[in-house]
């Protein structure tokens, strides 16, 4: 018989039965969309963290305090190791082949600008290097130097967004911020930068760093061992080997921490590292999502093996009229293999339009970021198309079996 | 002889059960039927006439013996075998009509052509056909009707033209009336004889002596065996209506 004739065959004993049809495509338009949805979710996870991390620059050394990790703008640990700011000062002046060093310290305060208050401002405590390294331009007055740095300055510098929140109209530059308690002049407002990855660089207040230290995060144990920070971002020279710096950091941070280098209390990490970090875990993730996926597949296999199989026995008396007038056991076979691809195929591809649509919607609507992946959308139609195969393939050999004299009998 | 034998079978027995309990439902049974015939097959249930028409319908197999249809041995066929044979040399008509429900009669005719393996017909070389056949049981008007809006006697009809679509050259027909009423059954069995006149070799089970008064010749099976197989002395080939009714009154 020709395939075409198999096919009418098999669509025309679906569309008799639609609400069956449907409601047995249902399992694989769920799996193929859980898939497609999940691979999504978790590839704009991955993206969103990439692209975080390449946002801070190139060529950049992270530096981190082993015992500080996940403290934001607090301190932790004990009194002794981790990071301090003078240790910032001794890598940009003893190591060859940095470029810049850039110290964060972060903190959120209320901040007021006449009646408008904001509650919980991201606050940046930063050193003169960070808008070259972070790649941030000025777009009025001036961003703070070394030596409003030195001399604990009560200046700010405003993202976009921010400085429209707070002053409208008004030009902010040399206008009063009340950040917590401490007034603070607008020394100048950054261009647009937008998101990178979660962070919103235009919302945020950025200050001296010493200013955050004094104010924001006092400590008692500063003034022994200096200013603990979280992390020191170290831009090298690209033309100087990377492991070559990175063990010159270590040396001089091992010898001013007085500890040894096989039980340092700093990590040092550079981009690769940290991409390849979030990548273990995001792609961790993903393994889960997509066994989740691919279960939910596997039932709705087992969904449509279980229609096929009740569909045969009801139908035995069809496949008996269909053997009596000629057709062969692989005839028969076809057909029922053809109404479990089918059913399969058109359930993977609604699935397709759900999950793509689903991703999107996930995306617009929620606080996750999704990436539709098309190798995930070939992968979940190819492995619907695959499961209809399987599943089907035994009802449509018990079909085939049948003996045309039995089938005929049958009521 | 000179006219050419349809079925010619040799020895046939079909065994049932395996081990002790076995039933021997055809014994040995020899049977020669030329083409042309229209013969119809008796006998009180239990005596083989179902195993028989199977086997001649090559639905199923025998246990030993030889059965050669149209001088071609099918003993010995597998299924995929059997299916081309039952497909391009028998018509088959069922007590039940044997339809596929929610289906057009043009598409319940055109279901043998589906399976059909010599030369591919175009969709509308099949619809041809099939409507050439339902023209040929006088049921033109009624191509699109669905099995559940016809009548017994015009379902009855629609399945004789599905079997003689492929041209076959043995039409069987299994207790053709016995799920119609009277005037229906004459009109089918009216329809038979016609076709009967135009040369079609026909056997026919029935347990109703008068609808095996149709056919030129009456086998009568008891235990697996034949008991009796004579030419119909009170045959005469009624070919239209008004004749049955004529010979009704």
């Amino acid at each position: 018989m020709r395939a075409s004739k198999v096919f009418q065959i098999a669509s025309k004993g679906l569309t008799k039965n639609k609400l069956r049809s449907l409601l047995t495509m249902l399992g694989v338009i769920i799996g193929v969309a859980a898939v497609i949805i999940m691979i999504s979710i978790s590839s704009g996870t991955e993206a969103a963290i990439e692209e975080q991390i390449t946002g801070l620059g190139t060529n950049l050394v992270f530096v981190q305090s082993s015992f500080s990790r996940g403290g934001f703008g607090r301190e932790g640990g004990g009194p002794s190791g981790g990071l301090v700011y003078d240790d910032a000062f001794a890598i940009a002046e003893e190591i060859n082949g940095v470029t810049a060093v850039v110290v964060e310290q972060n903190s959120s305060e209320t901040v007021k600008v006449g009646d408008t208050t904001l509650e919980d401002v991201a606050i940046l405590g930063t050193t003169a290097d960070f808008p070259s390294v972070r790649d941030m331009a000025i777009e009025s007055g001036r961003y703070f130097n070394q030596t409003d740095i030195d001399r604990t300055q009560k200046v700010a510098v405003l993202g976009s967004t921010l400085a429209e929140e707070l002053f409208g109209d008004t030009p902010p530059v040399g206008q009063l911020v009340t950040v917590g308690n401490t007034k603070l002049t607008v020394v100048g407002v950054f261009e647009e930068k937008g998101l990178v990855g979660s962070t919103d660089f235009d919302s945020r207040i950025y200050i001296p760093i010493t200013v955050v230290f004094q104010k924001f995060t006092p400590s008692q144990f500063a003034r022994i061992i200096g200013d603990r920070v979280r992390v020191i971002y170290v831009e090298v020279d690209s033309d100087i080997p990377l492991d070559e710096i990175i063990l010159q950091i270590e040396l001089l941070l091992a010898k001013r921490h007085e500890v040894s280098l096989e039980e340092p209390d700093f990590v040092i990490q550079t981009q690769q590292d940290i991409i390849q970090t979030q990548e273990a875990t995001t792609s961790a993730f993903r393994d889960l999502l997509t066994w989740v996926a691919a279960v939910s597949l596997l039932v709705g296999g087992i969904g449509i093996m279980n229609i096929m199989l009740v569909s045969v026995t009801e139908r035995t008396r069809e496949i008996g009229i269909r053997q009596s007038v000629g057709a062969s056991p692989n005839d028969i076979r076809y057909q029922f293999l053809t109404e479990a691809l089918l059913l399969s195929l058109v359930g993977g591809l609604i699935g397709v339009v759900v999950g793509i649509g689903g991703a999107y919607l996930f995306g617009e609507l929620g606080e996750m970021r999704t990436v539709i992946v098309p190798s995930s959308v070939l992968l979940a139609f190819s492995s619907a198309a695959a499961v209809g195969i399987f599943f089907g393939f035994y009802p449509a050999n018990k079909a085939s079996q049948l003996d045309p004299i039995d089938a005929l009998r049958h009521e | 002889m000179t006219i050419e034998a349809i079925i010619e079978i040799r020895e046939l027995t079909k065994v049932y059960g395996m081990g002790e309990v076995q039933v021997r439902a055809l014994d040995e049974v020899n049977l020669t039927i030329r083409k042309g015939e229209f013969v119809a097959i008796m006998g009180p249930s239990g005596s083989g006439k179902s195993t028989l028409m199977n086997i001649l319908g090559c639905l199923d197999r025998s246990t030993s013996g030889k059965y050669i249809l149209a001088g071609e041995d099918v003993s010995d066929l597998d299924k995929t075998q059997l299916a081309i044979i039952r497909n391009q040399r028998i018509g088959f008509i069922f007590q039940s009509y044997n339809l596929l429900p929610q289906t057009s009669a043009l598409e319940n005719v055109i279901l043998p052509l589906l399976y059909s393996r010599n030369g591919d017909l175009s969709d509308a070389e099949q619809a041809e056909k099939a409507l050439i056949a339902l023209e040929a049981v006088g049921l033109a008007d009624r191509v699109d009707h669905k099995p559940q809006e016809l009548s017994g006697g015009q379902m009855q009809r629609v399945a004789i033209a599905r079997a003689l679509v492929n041209d076959p050259v043995l039409i069987l027909a299994d207790e053709p009336t016995g799920n119609l009423d009277t005037r229906s059954g004459e009109e089918i069995m009216t329809l038979m004889s016609e076709l009967h006149t135009q040369g079609s070799t026909i056997i026919m089970v029935t347990h109703d002596d008068d609808i095996a008064a149709y056919a030129e010749r009456i086998i009568r099976l008891r235990d697996g065996q034949i008991e009796t197989d004579e030419q119909n002395g009170g045959y005469s080939p009624r070919t239209t209506l008004e004749e049955v009714d004529h010979a009704r009154q």
